[in-house]
């Protein structure tokens, strides 16, 4: 059944990404434990608007789960305590009444920011550039059925490419390191027949582009996966990385 | 009357005989052609990564921060292909065949039959682009039953087909904006259509970061922007998905077609309250495992382990045996909401009724259920609190896809030379109502392989000209207009916002022009929503300035044209003397009833032509003729 509970939120305000930012406190009452993290945001900036001040900005889309935009660190947290969930479909039951919020946005060198909790994350869309695909044109593809591919590496494929690139993974880690969003493609495309052409290049060109953007590297603190609301595993850096030395020995 | 322009011959020749006699761009002078495309989404990013490829100058816009993000990442069941790899009798021309009765003989026969045959040629292209669809132990591909078919014809990834097709295509365009050939324009939303000398030359558009206003010219304009669903404001779609782009350029000329063809989706979690922002649906591939069902006493009050199997109704079992559980999506939404309104609805509501997968759990076990729709049931969880392998799922229809959109003919260009419209913007091939899996069907189609076939007949008739027309004043014109529709959203500083606005739009339209429709309701709408309209430019509050960042002024825009819209979308219903698919219309209905069509009346595609604001549009007609299928009453019985 549904409570209503009072926060208090302590939210990051910043006006762009050169004006230096601060955390404003707002209370809130009678929030609906219905309610998802988005939505309890929504009657909030309803709230600011009838009072004459400005609505938080924070990305979303969707609202459920698959878009990858929205995101926010609640409490040190990225997307929040729930594992294997996005912002979006946090629901406020997690919550206790009178609790204290931190959100912040993603913090990254790799995610400079727009405005209060929305984060410029082109530079994944740049890695992909730089070789996350199969080089097939529209018309060039043999039947489906042309190559059988083991059930085993579809799923392992498939198990990887759910990621939906919000970056929850680059901003739970120490060193805003993007190795499981790169490492995920890799594992998706490297793991399929149809990707085996490419596969060498494929990985020499994602990591390359991936130092170039600013991330960090991988110290092995697992944050990454701790924080994935897809729950992808850490064994596709490992995957990553062995093919990154047999790309780089042979 | 409109001519839509199909090829004369055999339905089965038409397409291939169409595509020899298209001219052709030679691969040398392609790239002296700018085609603007707006969207990312399947029918957008498809359309954008394979005109890249061939070699034209492609410019990609869209209001999300990344293509990968456009709502058909959300369509979860599958995509429907004639392979016939099951061995059970599938063809294209059974597809065909399903997809026009699906349609309820609302759809043009050459578009459908186009649709089924470069169906199976979709799916290879996905596999060859690494889409990690099902697989069985032998290595080959699995499939699965959807609504309105009696094959297995639907290719699937787990719950999250939509995504993985458009990862596909996301991860084609990207390969050719690492080639130079695709340029993106991220966090841009087009606000006005350019059409000079009637032609579409180009768009206006908004940086969604800087506020800044800019033009670009083009020698094609296409549009794949989506549907309309957002108008009732709580749907499935995603909260950006809107009308703007399509209804602008209507405004600017461009026929928009049959508007009151909207799908209600019979299998979303129930709204529960008055805060909510969104509905969420379950994939009808649930309906495969699925029993839906509700007490047969009215008001029951019992907890649904409780109550026996001999006081349940399976009403879709028991009114439509041949079917069951897998009737199309209109039939299944009504019944549904027949049963709530007859007071056997479950829930705190009593507008919900039962999914129960525990006969499925009890024949094939929780681990296969899990793997089929792991991911769905986990989304149920957190949402509603409550666990889906113990207790029936509560389900009740929600407003999900419009098959109306602009008009296009054969060639999927508008009635203004130079646009083309693509995916669900259009109208073209659902008729009045689509089967599940065949949205991203129509989508990578119209985007993979029609469009590059037939905006090259275009082409290459003209001269390419996109750096001199951009000097001509119409594009400064649309650029003052934009500005100054912001400026005077942002000085009327009223007391309501605009989600005010759009919740009190989409409760009218749910109740007067929803699932099911009249003529005193549509009256009464059409008289309502000029009043709220009025209100809006007098009332709405947007704080902030135009130069930045401003998400509110963003979707105030997008209410001001639903605004429009909506009473467009109440007229067509009005003028639709018939019920069909989507548009059920209370005064037309047979005694059991099930949709009345009226084929000597209205066996046409309903286009219209906008006249300003607060006029009567002018209704143009495109006669459908069925030369290949018999009209007949739909049925699933």
């Amino acid at each position: 059944m549904s409570k209503k509970i009072n926060l208090n939120l302590r939210i990051w305000r910043q006006k762009d990404k050169n004006t230096p930012g601060k955390f404003e406190v707002y209370q809130t009452r009678g929030v609906d434990t219905d309610m998802s993290f988005l939505e309890m945001l929504d009657v909030l900036n309803e709230k600011l608007t009838k009072e004459g001040k400005e609505p938080i900005a924070f990305d979303h889309d969707c609202r459920e789960g698959i878009c990858g935009t929205c995101g926010a660190v609640v409490n040190g947290q990225p997307h929040g305590p729930q594992r294997g969930t996005t912002l979006c479909q946090l629901h406020m039951r997690n919550f206790k009444d009178g609790e204290t919020l931190v959100v912040e946005p993603w913090r990254a060198k790799g995610f400079p920011i727009n405005k209060d909790l929305s984060v410029n994350r082109s530079a994944l869309d740049r890695i992909i550039t730089s070789g996350g695909f199969i080089s097939v044109k529209t018309g060039q593809a043999p039947d489906a059925h042309a190559l059988p591919v083991p059930k085993e590496n579809a799923d392992t494929a498939m198990d990887a490419a759910q990621c939906i690139g919000c970056g929850a993974c680059v901003a739970a880690c120490p060193n805003g390191s993007a190795m499981l969003f790169v490492g995920a493609k890799v594992s998706h495309l490297n793991s399929l027949p149809h990707g085996a052409p490419e596969k060498k290049t494929r990985v020499l060109n994602m990591v390359t582009q991936m130092d170039k953007e600013g991330f960090g590297n991988c110290s092995n603190t697992y944050e990454c996966e701790a924080a994935c609301p897809k729950e992808i595993s850490v064994v596709h850096i490992a995957r990553m990385n062995k093919d990154y030395r047999q790309a780089n020995l042979f | 009357m409109l001519d839509s322009k199909i090829p004369s011959g055999a339905l089965k020749d038409k397409w291939t005989s169409h595509k020899f006699n298209n001219k052709l761009v030679n691969p040398a002078n392609r790239r002296k052609y700018k085609i603007i495309v707006v969207g990312t989404g399947l029918a957008g990013a498809s359309a954008a990564a394979s005109l890249g490829e061939m070699g034209y100058h492609v410019e990609s816009f869209f209001f999300q921060d990344s293509p990968r993000r456009a709502h058909s990442i959300a369509a979860q069941g599958g995509i429907n292909a004639a392979k016939n790899y099951p061995n059970d009798g599938d063809s294209v021309r059974r597809l065909f065949y399903d997809t026009i009765k699906g349609g309820d003989f609302r759809s043009r026969e050459a578009n459908v039959y186009r649709l089924a045959e470069v169906s199976n040629n979709i799916i290879d292209q996905c596999v060859a682009q690494g889409v990690p669809f099902a697989r069985e132990y032998s290595g080959y591909l699995d499939n699965r039953s959807f609504g309105g078919a009696q094959v297995s014809r639907t290719f699937y990834a787990r719950g999250q087909t939509g995504q993985q097709l458009l990862l596909g295509a996301y991860q084609a365009l990207m390969k050719e904006v690492g080639k130079e050939n695709v340029k993106l324009h991220p966090r841009t939303e087009m606000l006005d259509l350019v059409v000079v000398d009637g032609v579409a030359r180009g768009i206006v558009i908004r940086d969604l970061i800087t506020g800044k206003i800019e033009s670009h010219a083009a020698d094609a304009v296409v549009l794949a922007t989506g549907g309309y669903g957002n108008v009732f404001y709580l749907s499935t779609n995603a909260k950006g998905s809107n009308v703007t782009a399509t209804w602008r350029a209507h405004k600017k000329g461009a026929f928009f077609a049959n508007p009151c063809y909207t799908q209600i989706h019979p299998t979303c979690i129930p709204v529960h309250g008055e805060y909510q922002s969104k509905l969420t649906l379950m994939s009808e591939s649930l309906r495969n495992d699925g029993r839906v069902w509700v007490p047969k006493k009215e008001k029951d009050p019992r907890p649904a382990h409780e109550i026996p199997e001999d006081e349940r109704d399976y009403f879709l079992e028991r009114k439509y045996p041949a079917f069951g559980n897998l009737v199309p999506r209109d039939i299944a939404s009504r019944n549904a909401k027949e049963q709530c309104d007859a007071g056997r609805g479950v829930g705190d509501t009593g507008m919900a009724v039962y999914l129960d997968l525990k006969d499925s759990i009890a024949r094939l076990g929780e681990n296969i259920i899990k793997e089929r729709y792991g991911n769905l049931l986990d989304m149920y969880a957190k949402i509603t609190g409550e666990d889906p392998y113990k207790t029936p799922m509560m389900i009740y229809p929600a407003v999900h896809y419009t098959m109306g959109g602009l008009w296009v003919d054969y060639n999927l260009m508008s009635n203004l030379p130079g646009l083309f419209v693509v995916g669900e913007a259009n109208f073209s091939d659902h008729g009045s109502n689509r089967l599940g899996a065949s949205a991203l069907m129509q989508g990578l189609g119209d985007g993979y392989f029609v469009l590059p076939y037939t905006i090259a007949n275009f082409l290459a008739q003209i001269k390419p000209n996109a750096k001199e027309i951009i000097n001509r004043p119409e594009f400064k014109q649309a650029e003052n207009e934009v500005s100054e529709k912001i400026k005077k959203i942002l000085s009327i500083k009223g007391k309501t916002t605009v989600d005010e606005f759009h919740r009190k739009l989409g409760h009218l339209l749910w109740e007067k022009c929803g699932m099911a429709r009249n003529e005193a309701g549509l009256k009464e709408a059409l008289k309502l929503i000029p009043e709220l309209r009025d209100q809006f430019w007098s009332d709405v509050c947007v704080l902030g300035s135009g130069e930045d960042f401003n998400q509110a002024l963003e979707r105030a825009g997008r209410v001001a044209d639903f605004l429009e819209f909506g009473e467009l979308l109440c007229l067509d219903a009005l003028e639709r003397q018939e019920s069909c698919g989507g548009h059920f219309r209370e005064e037309y209905q047979t005694p059991e009833g099930e949709a009345l069509r009226r084929d000597d009346l209205y066996s046409y595609v309903a286009a219209w032509q906008f006249n300003g604001v607060g006029q009567a549009p002018s209704l143009h007609k495109e006669e459908l003729k069925f030369e290949e299928v018999h009209l007949a009453q739909r049925s699933y019985k």
